[in-house]
């Protein structure tokens, strides 16, 4: 299966602030009573941006000036709590597809790469000089480069990280990982064969 | 230097290298519910790909299920749309279904372990984070996103890196009024809600192994909530005399040998660990939350904080925390109002939860104006609680006794908090919005303090609600 390589991500950014944002809040759980993932990037934030009359309640993503940004930056330990797929869907549905964080907890972490949306982490500073470069420019172009390890902007650069097995399976076209397992072929009967199971008995 | 159980059980499990320098790990049992699982089979079928090991899956309905009437079709027709959707997939793929006439429907997480379907040194994964809890029973247990779960369907491994171990000790004597839930609250608010990522935890010590395997999941459970995705103890005799019998465990001359090659698995005296953190038995209170994440709680006895006496660079976090709760900076935890008590889910549903709370809970009334809901994690659960009469006790008090299911944890059906009440809860999430109403509040505790908060109407000590002397903790 070719899937298409991640080498950067570019477009423009939007600053979503706080830590330990979790995935209640980044798809709250009555947008889970679904059995498609398709429509879900109205549901992003939905208690965060609207009161429950529907109208905007102040965010950056209801910010007109942020309109289109294909890039999130966040604060840390993002996306943690409930394993739900339906959060890091939201966010590609809404249209990111990068996002540059202090700390990623691990679930999301993983749940985002295999939808090829990179998950960098950076030091605090550097995101907040983005994020004061993005309030002050909002058309800024931004480039989330996940072969160099590295975000730039205007004439500014800075480093980032990413596990390597990440940073290969994006930049490779491997990040879903589903033909990669399915060559085990016959290992996986072997491996059956040989480890414990549950049988009633 | 020797062996974690986690390094045996990746080594025994480890399928092959993948071409990211990933791992491909076999999963010796999957768990699947309603809410994560359909789009997972949507996948499989784009792909024209079958359920590799159909007999190493086994599915519940627990999230949405209502827990006042199972009479169907559900009044909520997305709620039905996603248990008609699972009945589809378990009879199209033949995997074994615990559906809600099964007499064993209930929460995953509890009805693995009471059927024997968890047992030591197996790979467990389900799309759920809480599927930490199995790792009770020296299991290593994943929660995973919807693409694992096809992963897992399809091929019966996923792609995974390889944690660090973290040894967290508990030694000495816990002390009255102290249950499992204070413990995992207290670890949480010590090493934080990310002080767990890139590492497994592995619990230990004398308070471990003098805990039930019932206490040993609570603790597990809430294991994601500190950032670790992967939570376990050792297997001892205190999980060999729990699984003996259970329907899924072996039998005869199976089980000997089991249990000789489960007691192999236990962590070598001298095994290498990346960390070790000690905590005192004794530091541990009676611990509630007063924030928006479990890492925000306090002895019962303490002031939630006052963030002009905290560094600059928190002061945002805590007022956000403060804002939501609707506290004051620096007020008493002890004596907020309580509109609603919640006695359930994974964390604290299950038969010993149940007991224990019944204990403090018979002859006494809950509240007037307080809401009281006890939600048995188990089908199974709930029938013990009637044969044992403590449904009759909740009854009596006041509570509305319902079915099984996740009910107001997370309030995929009906049960949900209304506007901005507070709930003191059994459950594992304090977040905005969890309870199903984006201004509702939420106290984590015990299931003893659920009940103390229930019957005084305000978040309360046990010790001095029920008296110290009879609280005899663990």
């Amino acid at each position: 299966m070719a899937l298409e390589p991640i080498q950067q991500v570019r477009g423009r950014a939007v600053h979503v602030p706080g830590n330990d944002i979790d995935t209640d809040r980044i798809t709250p759980a009555r947008y889970l009573k679904v059995v498609t993932f398709d429509g879900l990037g109205e549901a992003l934030f939905y208690d965060e941006r609207f009161n429950p009359d529907g109208s905007e309640k102040p965010h950056p993503l209801n910010d007109p000036r942020f309109k289109g940004a294909s890039i999130m930056l966040v604060g840390a330990n993002f996306g943690c709590g409930s394993s739900r797929e339906h959060s890091p869907q939201a966010i590609y549905r809404a249209g990111f597809r990068a996002l540059i964080g202090e700390s990623f907890a691990e679930i999301f972490f993983g749940n985002s790469t295999a939808l090829s949306m990179p998950c960098v982490t950076a030091s605090k500073s550097d995101i907040e000089a983005l994020a004061q470069a993005i309030e002050q420019d909002p058309g800024l172009e931004v480039t989330v480069d996940v072969e160099r390890l590295e975000v730039r902007y205007a004439d500014k650069a800075f480093k980032v990280n990413l596990p390597a097995t990440a940073q290969k399976a994006l930049v490779e076209g491997r990040w879903d990982p589903i033909a990669d397992l399915l060559e085990a072929g016959d290992l996986l009967e072997q491996a059956s064969a040989r480890l414990p199971k549950a049988v009633l008995s | 230097m020797g062996k974690s159980l986690y390094q045996k059980v990746w080594e025994s499990h480890a399928v092959r290298t993948l071409p990211n320098g990933q791992t491909q790990l076999f999963i010796d049992t999957h768990l699947i519910h309603e809410v994560t699982s359909p789009q997972a089979f949507g996948m499989l079928r784009d792909l024209g790909l079958k359920v590799r090991f159909p007999e190493r899956t086994f599915a519940t309905v627990d999230h949405i299920v209502p827990t006042h009437s199972l009479a169907e079709p559900f009044a909520d027709p997305q709620a039905d749309e996603m248990i008609r959707q699972l009945r589809k997939n378990v009879q199209e793929f033949g995997i074994t279904f615990f559906d809600v006439t099964s007499g064993q429907q209930g929460i995953v997480h509890v009805i693995g372990p009471e059927n024997g379907i968890t047992q030591p040194g197996m790979t467990i994964a389900c799309g759920d984070s809480h599927t930490s809890t199995h790792g009770a029973f020296g299991a290593i247990a994943f929660g995973i996103g919807t693409t694992q779960v096809r992963d897992v369907l399809a091929t019966q491994t996923m792609a995974v890196s390889k944690l660090k171990v973290r040894r967290i000790n508990v030694n000495g004597k816990l002390r009255p009024g102290v249950y499992a839930k204070d413990v995992i609250l207290h670890i949480i608010k010590v090493l934080g809600v990310n002080g767990g990522i890139g590492y497994a935890y592995e619990y230990g010590g004398s308070v471990f192994d003098n805990f039930s395997m019932e206490e040993r999941m609570t603790v597990c459970n809430m294991s994601i909530e500190g950032g670790a995705r992967i939570g376990y103890v050792n297997p001892d005799q205190t999980t060999f005399d729990y699984l003996k019998g259970r329907p899924y465990a072996p039998k005869g001359e199976a089980w000997e040998q089991a249990v000789a090659r489960w007691k192999a698995l236990a962590s070598d005296p001298d095994a290498h660990y990346d960390d070790i953190v000690n905590i005192r038995a004794e530091d541990i209170a009676p611990t509630v939350t007063w924030g928006i994440n479990p890492g925000q709680g306090c002895a019962i006895t303490d002031r939630v904080p006052d963030p002009a006496l905290y560094p600059e660079a928190e002061r945002a976090g805590l007022e956000e925390a403060l804002k939501h709760m609707k506290l004051r900076p620096g007020q008493p935890i002890k004596g907020v109002k309580v509109d609603v008590a919640f006695l359930g889910s994974c964390t604290n549903g299950r038969i010993s939860d149940f007991r224990e709370a019944a204990r403090y809970l018979k002859g006494r009334k809950v509240a007037p104006g307080v809401r009281a809901i006890a939600v048995p994690g188990s089908q199974q659960v709930a029938r013990q609680c009637e044969e044992e009469g403590i449904a009759q006790i909740f009854r009596e008090a006041g509570f509305e006794w319902r079915g099984a299911g996740c009910s107001m944890c997370l309030a995929m059906n009906p049960d949900k908090l209304v506007g901005d009440e507070l709930c003191a809860s059994s459950s594992n999430r304090n977040f905005k919005g969890r309870q199903g109403s984006a201004t509702g509040r939420t106290v984590l505790m015990s299931p003893v303090m659920v009940v103390a908060a229930a019957v005084t109407g305000q978040v309360s000590d046990a010790r001095e609600v029920f008296g110290v002397s009879e609280l005899v903790g663990v």
